[in-house]
C-alpha cells in the first residue's frame, strides 16, 4: 500500500471502530518507515474529529462513538512512545471526577474515552471523589483541565465547593474548570463560576480543546 | 409479597402475581429545558397536561421529580404534588434526592406514596427511612453504595439485602421496600442489560421483594429507543421486575401488557381484549 493508502485506511477503519485493521495499518505504516506523526495528524485525529461531529449531529450513536474511540486509543499506544516530540501526542492533561456523593459515572467514563482518543492524557479520579482529592492530585498532575461531573440535583453543589477550595488552596488560576453531567446547564456552570460545560462527551472534547487554546493565547500575549 | 400504594381514592398494588405497574416518568425536568423553564417561571401546565397524557397512556403511577438547579426542591415538588394529585387520581412516586424535599412532599401527599429513592448508604438510609416510616410510606432502594454502581448481580443483591434490613430497623416491612437492580445503558455496556436481569432474578429469588428500574435509561445513546424499551421490559418482567419508572408511548405500554397476559398476570386475557375493544371503539367514534 502507498502512504497515501495507509492514511486513507486509518481514516475509514477509525470512523468505523475496526480497531485490529486501525492497529495493523499503523504497523504497516511504521514498517514502510512512514512517520507517526503523519498517521496521527493526517488520519486519526482527523477521523475522531469526524466521529464527534457526526456524534453531535445525531448520525453517529454512543456504541459507534465508543468503538472508534477504542480503536484510536489502540493506535495511539503504538504510537506514543515513536513520537519525536512526545508533547506533540499530548494535547493537555484533563483529571476527571464525579463529585463527592455521586457515584455515577457512565457519562464520565464516555467523556475520558472520547479525551484519550482525541490525544489527552485523562487521569480519572473516579466516583465519590471530595474536594481535598481534587486538590491534592491537581497539585500533583498540574492537569491544563479539571471536569467535575454531577448527576443528581442534590450533588451539583459540590462544584461550587470544588471551586471554592481551589481558590482557598490558591489553585484557582492554574487550571481550567469544566463541569457536566445530566441536570447540569450553561446557566448553572456559568453560576458556579466553572470555565467550561458542555453536553456530551464529543462537545466535551471540543470545549476543552478551545479552552485551553484561549489560555496559552492568554499566556502568550 | 404486595406493595399498596395509594393516591386520594385509588388503591395501586405492585406484586409478582398482578399486573405490571406502569409508572409515567415524564414529570422530570431533567433533560427537558422548555419545561425546567416553565416550572422556573410557575407555569405548570405542561406537568397537567403530562399527567394527564401518561394517566390515558396506561400509566398506573405516575413520578414526580422537581429537581431543577437553583429551584428550590421542596416548594417547587409540593406545588407540582399538588397539581397531579388535583389533576389525576393515580398514586405518586415522590422523587427526589433532597430529603428536605422528600419530607415536604411527604407531609403534602393525600394517600400512600412511593419514595423515590433510597440507597444502600448507611447515611442515606439514616436520613431516608425514618421518614418513610414516619409518613407510613414504601421505599425505591436503590442497589449502590458510595463506592459505586456495582458491576455483577451479585454486588447488586448485597446492597439489596441490606436495605431490606435496614428497612426493618425503622418498622419499614420487605412488602414496603421495592428494589432497583439499576437498569443501565446497554449501549455504553454490551453486558449492562444481562447483569441487570440476572440481579433481578437473584433478588426475587432469595428476597421475593417487588422490584422496579428506570426502564429506558436501557435504551441511552442508541436510536429507535422506544423499541429497546419495548423488548426489555417484558424480558425484566420474566426475571421479576414487577415496576418501571418508564415512558408511557404506545409501544412500551402494549409490549408490557402483552406480557402480563403472556407471564399469567391477565386472567384470560381479559384486560388485553378490553384494551383491544376501548381503541376498536375510539377509531369507529373518529370515523362517525
Amino acid at each position: 500500500m502507498t502512504d497515501e493508502e495507509i492514511l486513507q485506511l486509518l481514516y475509514e477503519e477509525t470512523l468505523t471502530g475496526n480497531a485490529p485493521a486501525v492497529a495493523g495499518g499503523v504497523n504497516d505504516g511504521l514498517a514502510q518507515g512512514m512517520p507517526p506523526e503523519s498517521m496521527l495528524f493526517d488520519a486519526l485525529i482527523p477521523s475522531l474529529e469526524e466521529v464527534g461531529a457526526r456524534f453531535e449531529r445525531g448520525d453517529y450513536f454512543v456504541p459507534e462513538m465508543l468503538i472508534a474511540a477504542r480503536a484510536m486509543q489502540g493506535a495511539l499506544d503504538i504510537l506514543r512512545p515513536l513520537l519525536a516530540d512526545n508533547e506533540s501526542a499530548q494535547i493537555g492533561t484533563f483529571l476527571m471526577g464525579t463529585v463527592k456523593g455521586d457515584v455515577h459515572d457512565i457519562g464520565k467514563n464516555l467523556c475520558n474515552i472520547m479525551l484519550e482518543g482525541a490525544g489527552f492524557n485523562v487521569i480519572d479520579l473516579g466516583v465519590n471523589v471530595p474536594p481535598e482529592k481534587f486538590i491534592e492530585q491537581i497539585e500533583e498532575h498540574q492537569p491544563d483541565v479539571v471536569g467535575f461531573s454531577a448527576f443528581l440535583t442534590t450533588t451539583m453543589p459540590m462544584f461550587k465547593a470544588n471551586i471554592n477550595a481551589l481558590e482557598k488552596a490558591g489553585l484557582r488560576d492554574r487550571v481550567i474548570v469544566m463541569v457536566g453531567g445530566a441536570p447540569v446547564t450553561q446557566e448553572y456552570a456559568d453560576a458556579v463560576g466553572a470555565d467550561g460545560y458542555a453536553a456530551d462527551a464529543s462537545t466535551a472534547v471540543r470545549k476543552a480543546k478551545e479552552l485551553i487554546e484561549l489560555r496559552r493565547e492568554k499566556v502568550l500575549v | 409479597m404486595d406493595t399498596v400504594l395509594r393516591s386520594r381514592t385509588k388503591t395501586v398494588v405492585i406484586g409478582s402475581d398482578k399486573p405490571f405497574c406502569i409508572i409515567g416518568e415524564r414529570i422530570n425536568p431533567t433533560g427537558r429545558k422548555v419545561f425546567a423553564q416553565q416550572l422556573r417561571d410557575g407555569d405548570l401546565s405542561t406537568a397537567a397536561a403530562d399527567a394527564q397524557a401518561q394517566v390515558a397512556a396506561g400509566a398506573d403511577m405516575l413520578d414526580v421529580n422537581a429537581g431543577i438547579p437553583l429551584v428550590d426542591e421542596a416548594e417547587l415538588l409540593v406545588k407540582l404534588i399538588g397539581l397531579v394529585q388535583d389533576t389525576v387520581d393515580a398514586p405518586i412516586c415522590i422523587d427526589s434526592s433532597v430529603v428536605e424535599a422528600l419530607d415536604a412532599g411527604l407531609s403534602a401527599y393525600e394517600g400512600r406514596a412511593l419514595v423515590n429513592s433510597v440507597t444502600a448508604e448507611d447515611d442515606r438510609l439514616e436520613a431516608v427511612l425514618p421518614l418513610v416510616a414516619a409518613h407510613g410510606a414504601a421505599v425505591i432502594g436503590l442497589t449502590n453504595d458510595e463506592t459505586g454502581i456495582p458491576h455483577t448481580a451479585e454486588e447488586r443483591l448485597r446492597h439489596a439485602r441490606k436495605i431490606v434490613s435496614a428497612a426493618a430497623d425503622y418498622g419499614i416491612e420487605a412488602c414496603d421496600v421495592v428494589i432497583d437492580p439499576l437498569a443501565m445503558p446497554v449501549g455504553a455496556d454490551t453486558e449492562a442489560v444481562a447483569n441487570t436481569l440476572q440481579a433481578m432474578r437473584m433478588i426475587r429469588d432469595e428476597l421475593g421483594v417487588n422490584m422496579c428500574v428506570g426502564a429506558s435509561n436501557v435504551s441511552f445513546g442508541l436510536p429507535d429507543r422506544l423499541t429497546l424499551n419495548a423488548a426489555f421490559l417484558p424480558m425484566a418482567m420474566a426475571a421479576g421486575l414487577t415496576s418501571a419508572i418508564m415512558s408511557t408511548a404506545d409501544v412500551v405500554v402494549r409490549s408490557t401488557r402483552a406480557a402480563d397476559l403472556l407471564l399469567g398476570h391477565d386472567e384470560w386475557g381479559a384486560s388485553w381484549i378490553a384494551a383491544h375493544r376501548a381503541r376498536q371503539a375510539a377509531v369507529e367514534a373518529t370515523a362517525s
